[in-house]
């Protein structure tokens, strides 16, 4: 039993290092994706303090409309264009509708807000676009679909997909940019101020409302890019939803607030779910995925409550 | 003017600390109960008690049970679909265990298995507070959700993976099983209801609820004052699970009669919470109307076009019900974030002082 715990898997290992490099990639890449979703969680909460949990739906949302627009003879990238301006749309009306009436509320009335959010696009996107996958229109977007199969070794095979690779660049892209954005523009100063102190950044003219819109306009253009992305590996449907769930372990290992918090988090469930999955699964019976980075992320906050790159948690009575 | 407590004074401790001390109240809660047991089985057909009454009072009595843990001990848990789950399961095994043992009693025995899980997972509690905590809770509904699916032995090696509940009699009634009237299990789901009700209606006014709630509104300052936390905290998810083991296990008892382990997913856990939340935190009365109004509202909605003589297809009716509950929560959460037992408040201070506005 011991053994087959703790030596067996890495004897595996150690016996196909070329399957262990496909499932280290298998888990980097998801574990990107897991950040891209975190990220769009890590922006709202870093600038409104909300915990927006309908960041899972506006990655279906947006993929949806993007395929759904191409169905209805949209050229690929006019609808690429469309589809960010239904996004920057949707989060001005978020920002009015939903967020504006509950400033100050305690933050599970504004869980509670977003979750409500949830279900009304859930609805809104059946109804619109029905309930069925929608392929992903990848050629259209100029995206790579092929494979490349890497020799590694004598007899090992490393296969990689270029809509993965794609995906790791077009991440670090965004991070990039999401970086430069705030440390360099007026706005990313703002944004700052505000995630810093409300009452501050107000009191120097910093309109937090404007800013809040842009927020969410901003992760909705990260879950623009992460539906493409699912979407390309899967189908677009109301299924990728529940990829929401996995990036909450991702965002609480990284802590709510940081973006290098949520890419390193991302990795590490990334690469701890396949590991887990592939060579230590097969003991219980198999797919452990589905709460294997509930324990992971459960495990690194009893030894750091408030994740790992969170601020400090200071407590006064 | 009609609820004017003035002139009803109490001349004894006992009447001083009673469960209801205002006249109305007593008089209400006896109406309320008359038309609970006496009304609702004289005039309601099958249909409106088997889905509408059981699910209502079940989801109410979970909704009360995740209450005392979120409300009352301000620990956020999205796990209650799961804890559900687990005492369904525990009552399905304990059955076929022991066919000849009274069903009634082992439902209520099955919550005991819920506590000790939910205590288990309540462990973590000490150390990671608020949204942080949602991950423990999270994962406990994913481990045991994986649980129900991948250990043969919970639902007896059946094929189907579901749990399907046999045929028990309780003196000489058939109380579960597809034969069992509605009339039946309506007056056992509502007997244990009322009494668990009662039960932590009490419950919250002692000792214990007290520390549940200064835990909740500092704990820090609690520890200071006395209060143990690791002993209250594991207390509040013990007596929460075990409420919501029993309301999971009458679940499928005495309404689904079958359930898969999808039954108890992390929809069902959302569910439950909105309940909690839209009735308002730390309110009985609050879970009952929170359980109501997303229960009902659906099932009065689908039958809304048909009223109109509108014909409209099955799946955008469910779209629709889906955007108009988000909207509806929302709205609800902006208008009155302290939920629908804070609206009933309003009435009873409207009423006091009624027809002077002052």
């Amino acid at each position: 039993m011991l053994y087959d715990i703790f030596i067996d898997p890495f004897v595996q290992m150690g016996a196909q290092p070329d399957f262990l490099i496909q499932v280290l990639w298998e888990g980097f890449v998801s574990g990107i994706l897991y950040a891209l979703i975190a990220l769009g969680f890590v922006l709202i909460f870093k600038a409104s303090g909300v915990f927006n949990f309908a960041q899972g739906i506006m990655v279906v949302f947006a993929g949806l409309t993007l395929v759904g627009l191409h169905e209805q003879g949209v050229p690929a990238f006019l609808a690429l264009i469309l589809t960010i301006g239904v996004m920057g749309v949707l989060a001005y009306g978020i920002e009015r509708v939903v967020m504006r009436p509950l400033v100050n509320q305690p933050d599970i009335i504004l869980l509670m807000a977003t979750i409500g959010l949830t279900y009304f696009l859930i609805g809104f996107g059946e109804f619109v676009f029905g309930g069925e996958p929608k392929r992903m229109i990848t050629e259209e977007l100029w995206l790579p679909t092929g494979s490349t199969a890497i020799e590694f070794g004598e007899r090992g095979l490393v296969l990689l997909q270029h809509i993965d690779i794609a995906a790791a660049v077009i991440a670090v892209l965004m991070v990039s940019g999401l970086a430069l954005f705030f440390n360099k523009t007026r706005i990313g100063r703002a944004l700052r101020a505000v995630a810093d102190d409300h009452q501050a950044a107000l009191s120097v003219g910093i309109s937090l409302n404007q800013i809040w819109a842009i927020v969410w306009f901003a992760a909705g253009i990260v879950a623009l890019a992460t539906g493409i992305m699912w979407g390309a590996r899967s189908d677009v449907s109301f299924a990728l939803e529940i990829v929401a769930f996995k990036a909450l372990p991702v965002l609480i290992l990284g802590g709510f607030t940081s973006v290098p918090g949520a890419i390193i988090g991302g990795l590490i469930i990334g690469f701890g779910e396949k590991l887990g999955e592939i060579y230590w699964g097969p003991l219980v019976g198999g797919g452990i995925e589905s709460w294997l980075a509930y324990i992971i992320a459960l495990i690194f906050l009893l030894f750091r409550p408030q994740g790992l790159f969170g601020e400090r948690i200071i407590e006064r009575v | 003017m009609f609820y004017r407590e003035a002139g009803q004074f109490k001349t004894t401790y006992e009447a001083d600390q009673a469960l209801f001390p205002i006249r109305q109240d007593r008089i209400a809660m006896g109406l309320i109960l008359a038309v609970a047991f006496v009304a609702i089985p004289l005039l309601a057909n099958d249909f409106f008690l088997t889905s509408i009454m059981i699910p209502f009072l079940v989801f109410s009595l979970a909704a009360i049970g995740l209450n005392i843990l979120t409300g009352f001990a301000g620990q956020l848990s999205l796990g209650s679909g799961a804890f559900m789950g687990v005492g369904a399961y525990a009552a399905y095994k304990l059955t076929s265990i022991f066919p000849d043992a009274n069903v009634i009693v082992l439902v209520l025995i099955s919550g005991v298995f819920s506590a000790g899980i939910g205590a288990i997972f309540g462990l973590p509690s000490l150390r990671i507070k608020g949204l942080y905590l949602a991950v423990t809770t999270l994962a406990a509904q994913f481990f045991l959700e994986w649980c129900f699916i991948r250990i043969p032995w919970l639902y007896n090696y059946n094929a189907s993976g579901a749990i399907e509940i046999p045929r028990r009699e309780v003196f000489g009634v058939i109380v579960t099983g597809a034969e069992a009237l509605p009339l039946t299990r309506y007056f056992i789901v509502l007997s244990i209801v009322v009494v668990i009700a009662f039960l932590v209606a009490n419950v919250i006014r002692g000792r214990i609820g007290r520390s549940w709630m200064m835990i909740r509104d500092m704990d820090i300052a609690a520890e200071l004052m006395g209060v143990r936390p690791l002993q209250t905290k594991l207390l509040a998810f013990g007596v929460s699970s075990y409420i919501c083991g029993v309301a999971g296990a009458m679940m499928v008892f005495f309404w689904l009669n079958a359930a898969e382990p999808s039954s108890y997913s992390i929809t069902l856990s959302f569910q439950i919470l909105f309940m909690v939340i839209l009735g308002g935190l730390g309110s009985i009365a609050g879970s009952f109307l929170g359980a109501a109004f997303i229960w009902i509202l659906p099932v009065f909605l689908r039958f809304l076009p048909g009223l109109f003589g509108v014909e409209v297809a099955a799946e955008s009716i469910q779209h629709v019900t889906f955007m108009i509950v988000g909207a509806l929560i929302i709205f609800f959460l902006i208008v009155e974030p302290h939920g629908l037992a804070r609206l009933w408040q309003i009435g009873k201070q409207k009423l006091r002082v009624w027809p002077f506005p002052y």
